[in-house]
């Protein structure tokens, strides 16, 4: 029953923060953070790992945009995002430790 | 998959202001932008902040909105929890002295309201769902009848309690743990837990919110009792002015009942416990243990002497054991976190937390839940954000009509049961009510002896003629007819019904006027000699006048006069075109309303 209460537990731990703004959501943003919530829930993670939308980043080339921030960590941008790769990214980074640099903002602008 | 959660305040505060409309609307904006299956709506118990009700919280953010409209539910709905941003103006931002994390949120714990505050009691009042024992049982509820059922022998419970130090939140502040040891060993083929939820303080609701906000905790802990104390049958006595606990009361009875917490061989340990709520009719004596329980059996609320105590000859004439509310919701706490860390929290004496509603003249009105020994100052400056419009504090009440007042001049006390009874102040059952220098501590003193000579049940005659004849003398010095003698014969009388009363009501009744006379004879001192009501509140003493010279001759006194006592004069002042008014006092009644109206500042009281 832990489940029904866990989001009011506060923000510890791992953010993942995902672009919701017109440009977010016309980019196929929604998709992206349903995946995130049912992933993270899938995977036992919700203790430690919270899901929040956010407003424009500012990037709206790059929607849909996904932030994560891990304390004492710098913030990973992963942008154009899907469903798949926010499995990818739950799988290898949030549950594995590994950022998955071929999603990053470094990845595609560099 | 549910990826937000919306709680909305269920108190009777927020209620009142029109919580109920809002999650109408919130429901209507979910359903409309198809989100049923990513939001959650909560609605849960009192938050405490009510003077910002009706209150919203979005986690997981944690984003605390105030004063929300039903108008403002479509932006909160379309913003924030479909595009992810928070409504700026909505959101509450502790006038600036709260600090935002990295990502713009202030969390609630952060504000100076929530700050310093400890709770235990209301730990679960605005977070869950009263409404569902899943909820409540997935923040350890249940947990700690589980333990005492299956780990714990009747004796090591009583001792435990008795080692927290808990003492009667109702205002006696008898110690719980010695209470309960002296019903266990009486033997009897029926013994009963009571829950005294009759709260009749004027401005106390400490105990209605946790009934809203939490009613399980009350549900297991009166079972945890039962167990201890060797009584399978519980009665709580509640105000049928409260709707709303008594429907989440009975929800959560019915609840515990269906999941087998309560009723017959409770986790297979062959405990048998249930539970029947009483409504009362609001007679404020019905709070006093005694009148309680006899009402309960279904006779009039009165009292009856003591001894036999309840601990031996209680409800139905059989051994009982009566807590409050609070005292109530502390012990699954207790029990599972242990005595010690109960006992590290408060003073010497008064171990653990206490909650206060606070109320009258001061900013953040509300619940407060902070450890014994906190000192006023802090409560009411800090917690409770000051006085509004930068009056200055002139006393605080504690304790309703039963308790005294606390001056300025102490307002470094630390609160807990012992420093309150030495200045003659009483804990009572934590209504805190906050008065400003507009406050005449005479009229303050005579509307709580209004209330106990209304309340007064009427048995005994040191509490029925006593407290009428004290109003009397009271109302003589209010209405400038008083004499020093009085002073002297009301100190007297005071003394002759405390110790000659037959209950606490009688007994506490007169601890109103002896602390304002303590504190505030001057007050007293200034209606009888001079004629004068310092504060300005006693219309009898006041005289409303026109400044002939400030009077610019407009009228609009005359106008808004409801008795037409505003007469214009001959007189114009220099720089005025048109001749001023006077008042005539001999067909004035002193509603003030001329002085509201007037722009000029031109009539002053004294």
């Amino acid at each position: 029953m832990k489940d029904r209460v866990v989001l009011r537990d506060g923000m510890e731990g791992t953010r993942v923060v995902v672009g919701m703004a017109t440009c977010g959501i016309a980019a196929g943003a929604r998709p992206v953070l349903n995946a995130f919530v049912e992933g993270v829930n899938k995977e036992g993670l919700e203790s430690s790992v919270s899901v929040t939308q956010t407003g424009c980043i500012g990037i709206c080339q790059y929607e849909p945009v996904v932030e994560v921030f891990e304390a004492g960590q710098e913030k990973v941008t992963y942008v154009k995002m899907n469903p798949e790769k926010a499995q990818e990214v739950i799988e290898k980074h949030l549950k594995g430790g590994q950022v998955v640099g071929e999603y990053t903002i470094g990845a595609v602008t560099a | 998959m549910i990826r937000s959660q919306v709680l909305i305040c269920g108190g009777t505060g927020c209620t009142s202001s029109g919580s109920q409309q809002i999650q109408d609307a919130f429901e209507a904006g979910i359903e409309k932008y198809n989100l049923e299956d990513e939001i959650k709506l909560v609605r849960t118990g009192c938050f405490g902040l009510c003077e910002l009700g009706p209150v919203v919280i979005v986690y997981p953010d944690g984003t605390f909105y105030s004063r929300v409209t039903v108008d403002d539910v479509d932006e909160i709905v379309t913003e924030h929890l479909l595009k992810g941003r928070r409504v700026e103006r909505l959101v509450y931002d502790d006038h600036g002295k709260a600090e935002a994390d990295e990502f713009g949120n202030i969390a609630l714990s952060d504000t100076t309201f929530y700050k310093t505050q400890n709770r235990v009691v209301l730990r679960n009042c605005g977070v869950i769902n009263p409404e569902d024992i899943d909820e409540y049982i997935a923040m350890d509820g249940y947990a700690a009848l589980g333990k005492v059922l299956t780990e714990m022998t009747p004796e090591e419970v009583i001792q435990v309690v008795k080692d927290s130090g808990l003492r009667g939140r109702g205002g006696g502040g008898f110690p719980t743990g010695l209470k309960w040891s002296l019903c266990a060993p009486n033997k009897a083929d029926q013994k009963y837990v009571v829950c005294n939820a009759d709260e009749g303080d004027p401005g106390a609701f400490m105990d209605r919110s946790v009934l809203e906000g939490d009613p399980h905790s009350v549900i297991e802990a009166m079972a945890i009792c039962g167990y201890a104390c060797g009584c399978t049958k519980g009665f709580v006595y509640v105000r049928a002015e409260y709707p709303i606990a008594v429907k989440r009361l009975t929800i959560a009875i019915e609840q515990a009942r269906e999941y087998g917490l309560l009723g017959t061989n409770i986790f297979d340990s062959g405990f048998d416990f249930d539970l029947e709520i009483r409504l009362g009719a609001g007679a404020f004596v019905c709070g006093e243990e005694t009148a309680l329980m006899t009402s309960i059996e279904g006779n009039r609320g009165e009292p009856r002497p003591r001894p036999p105590f309840p601990a031996v000859k209680g409800l139905f004439g059989k051994p009982t054991v009566e807590n409050n509310v609070e005292t109530f919701a502390n012990i699954p706490q207790i029990i599972l976190r242990g005595a010690d860390w109960f006992a590290s929290m408060g003073t010497e004496k008064s171990k653990g937390t206490k909650v206060f509603a606070l109320g009258g003249k001061i900013n953040h009105t509300g619940l407060v839940e902070i450890p014994m020994g906190t000192t006023l100052e802090h409560i009411i400056y800090e917690i409770g954000g000051g006085i509004p419009n930068g009056k200055k504090f002139k006393a605080a009440q504690t304790g309703g009509p039963s308790g005294g007042c606390i001056p300025a001049s102490l307002i470094d006390t630390e609160v807990d049961y012992d420093n309150l009874t030495a200045i003659g102040c009483m804990m009572g059952s934590g209504g805190l009510i906050v008065m400003d220098e507009d406050t005449c501590m005479v009229d303050m003193a005579k509307f709580f002896l209004e209330f106990t000579v209304d309340e007064s049940c009427g048995k005994c005659t040191p509490c029925r003629v006593g407290t009428k004849r004290l109003l009397e003398m009271l109302d003589k010095i209010t209405s400038g007819k008083g004499t020093m003698e009085d002073i002297d014969r009301i100190e007297e009388l005071c003394n002759y019904i405390k110790t000659n009363s037959l209950c606490g009501l009688g007994q506490t009744a007169p601890n109103p006027v002896l602390a304002t006379l303590k504190f505030f004879r001057d007050e007293y001192i200034a209606h009888v000699v001079d004629k004068k009501c310092p504060a300005g509140v006693c219309k009898d003493l006041l005289t409303f006048t026109i400044d002939p010279d400030k009077c610019i001759g407009c009228g609009l006194c005359a106008r808004n006069c409801p008795v037409d006592t505003i007469e214009k004069t001959d007189y114009v002042a220099p720089k005025h075109k048109r001749p001023s008014y006077r008042i005539n006092p001999e067909k004035c009644i002193k509603c003030g309303a001329c002085m509201s109206n007037c722009k000029f500042k031109a009539i002053s009281k004294q």
